[in-house]
């Protein structure tokens, strides 16, 4: 049994939210520029320029890429030989608390959903936790946007929908979406498992890098065809026209029952954020 | 080329412009979420005075991280827009010109802008750093309390903004989407 200590994890939140707020991942960097020379309209040009601009002063100032510093999701992934001495879910919700606080991060949560006074210091962090083999733990945090995030959606398909209602289902909502969501966007997707199962896997695969495909090529497949299908749709940058409407499409899966296909869309900005680190 | 206005900005002025245009804006405009929309539009309906100065004005749709030392105003790009939809009519009824976001407006929006004369700018969403540079000076005048989302006197400096609605309801988020599918076939 390894020990490891909640201060320790604080002290780690911390500094993740302020990273990750201020540093896109490289990944997201690259598919950004890529898809840059790719696009051959003009308009769509000079906004994937200054997107770029945008977070080269991110980096260098540094400051926040943009100022919907999110909710703080925070991804434990717990290694069962680990024991954690003190309170886990305070001590996330601490290292938030201090995160926002020192990185000049916005505070963006209210602390009831229906009488919406604002908690002051974006706690509490939409926390979850995984169990694994060994004994180590990997914090993720990923602070979430909600002009994305308010244009995602779920829906239960019927399984002779197949895979062809997967595909309109996906294409309907990013559609819907339009310039909402400040395209260029990462679309991530669940599918199977339960209502809340497939939710999950969808936020689960915005925290994917945008250079790996799903490990099984029918998936893969899938995935390539959709962002094929996504950017043919014309909305662009900004929603001002374009090819680059998507950066990615990331698909995660997981059995579900012979009655039912559940399909979640979550959407992502170009500025998806994510960061991890191993104890 | 894009073209310069100053804000304040007039009725005459605001119908000038054309979707599509690029715009850069200097002078004040000020900053307003739905929280402090909702309170102005109360306001309003009990004929009170409103914290700012409604005639002319454009309204950045902004919750800005905090200020570091010796910032004006930390990253301070635009939230979506539809979430004022609710409450656009009655202000651009009452004298504003512009409204700075992103995303999609309501017909209602519409319909207001064309019977009064006012403009939908966009700024890029997801810009906040290169846009607060833009910005150079920034008071809260009005509900502190709400934090990020205390209506805030912005003074900017060729702050760039395109057109997306214009006076006459044309709308680039139809038109480019057109254009750009028309320019590949
Ligand atoms: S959708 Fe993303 S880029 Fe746009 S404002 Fe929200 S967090 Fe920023």
């Amino acid at each position: 049994m390894r020990e490891i200590c909640a201060s320790k994890i604080t002290e780690v939140v911390r500094k993740l939210c302020i990273d990750a707020n201020c540093y896109l991942p490289q990944d997201i960097k690259d598919r950004i520029i890529q898809c840059r020379k790719e696009e051959s309209w003009g308009t769509a040009q000079e906004i994937l320029d200054r997107i770029i601009e945008n977070y080269e002063i991110a980096d260098t100032v540094p400051q926040p890429i943009c100022q919907d510093t999110g909710v703080a999701c925070v991804f434990l992934e717990i290694g069962q030989d680990v024991h954690i001495c003190g309170d886990l879910q305070e001590a996330v919700n601490e290292g938030v608390k201090q995160g926002y606080r020192d990185g000049y991060l916005r505070k963006s949560v209210v602390g009831d959903p229906l009488n919406r006074v604002n908690t002051g210091d974006n706690t509490p962090a939409m926390l979850y936790t995984e169990i694994v083999p060994g004994d180590s733990l990997k914090i993720t945090v990923a602070p979430k946007g909600f002009g994305s995030e308010n244009m995602s959606q779920i829906k239960m398909l019927r399984p002779s929908d197949g895979v062809e209602g997967v595909k309109a289902f996906v294409t309907k909502v990013v559609e819907e979406a339009g310039p909402n969501p400040c395209p260029p966007i990462v679309v991530g997707v669940g599918i199977g498992g339960t209502f809340d199962k497939a939710a999950y896997l969808a936020k689960k695969a915005l925290m994917r890098s945008t250079d790996e495909r799903n490990a099984d090529p029918y998936y893969a497949d899938l995935e390539q065809e959709l962002l094929e299908k996504i950017n043919a749709l014309g909305i662009g940058p900004q929603g001002f026209g374009g090819k680059t409407t998507a950066l990615c499409v990331n698909i995660e899966k997981f059995p579900t029952h012979i009655a039912g296909l559940p399909v979640a869309v979550n959407i992502n900005c170009h500025v998806t954020r994510h960061k991890s680190e191993v104890l | 080329m894009a073209i310069k206005i100053t804000a304040p900005l007039s009725r005459e002025e605001a119908r000038k412009l054309k979707s599509g245009d690029s715009v850069l804006i200097s002078g004040v405009i000020y900053t307003a979420r739905d929280a402090a929309h909702k309170r102005l539009c109360e306001l309003a309906d009990k004929g009170q005075e409103l914290p700012l100065d409604i005639k002319d004005s454009i309204i950045y749709y902004v919750g800005p991280t905090p200020a570091k030392e010796g910032q004006a105003i930390g990253s301070a790009g635009p939230t979506t827009s539809y979430r004022m939809d609710a409450y656009s009519p009655t202000l651009i009824r009452l004298g504003e010109t512009g409204m700075i976001g992103k995303g999609k407006r309501g017909p209602e929006v519409i319909a207001a802008m064309k019977e009064h004369g006012a403009v939908y700018f966009g700024a890029i969403g997801g810009c906040g750093a290169l846009l607060s540079k833009c910005i150079k000076k920034a008071e809260v005048i009005a509900y502190d309390d709400l934090g990020a989302e205390a209506i805030r006197r912005l003074e900017v400096e060729d702050f760039p903004v395109v057109v997306v609605i214009d006076s006459e309801g044309n709308n680039l988020y139809e038109k480019g989407k057109a254009d750009y599918l028309s320019s590949i076939k």
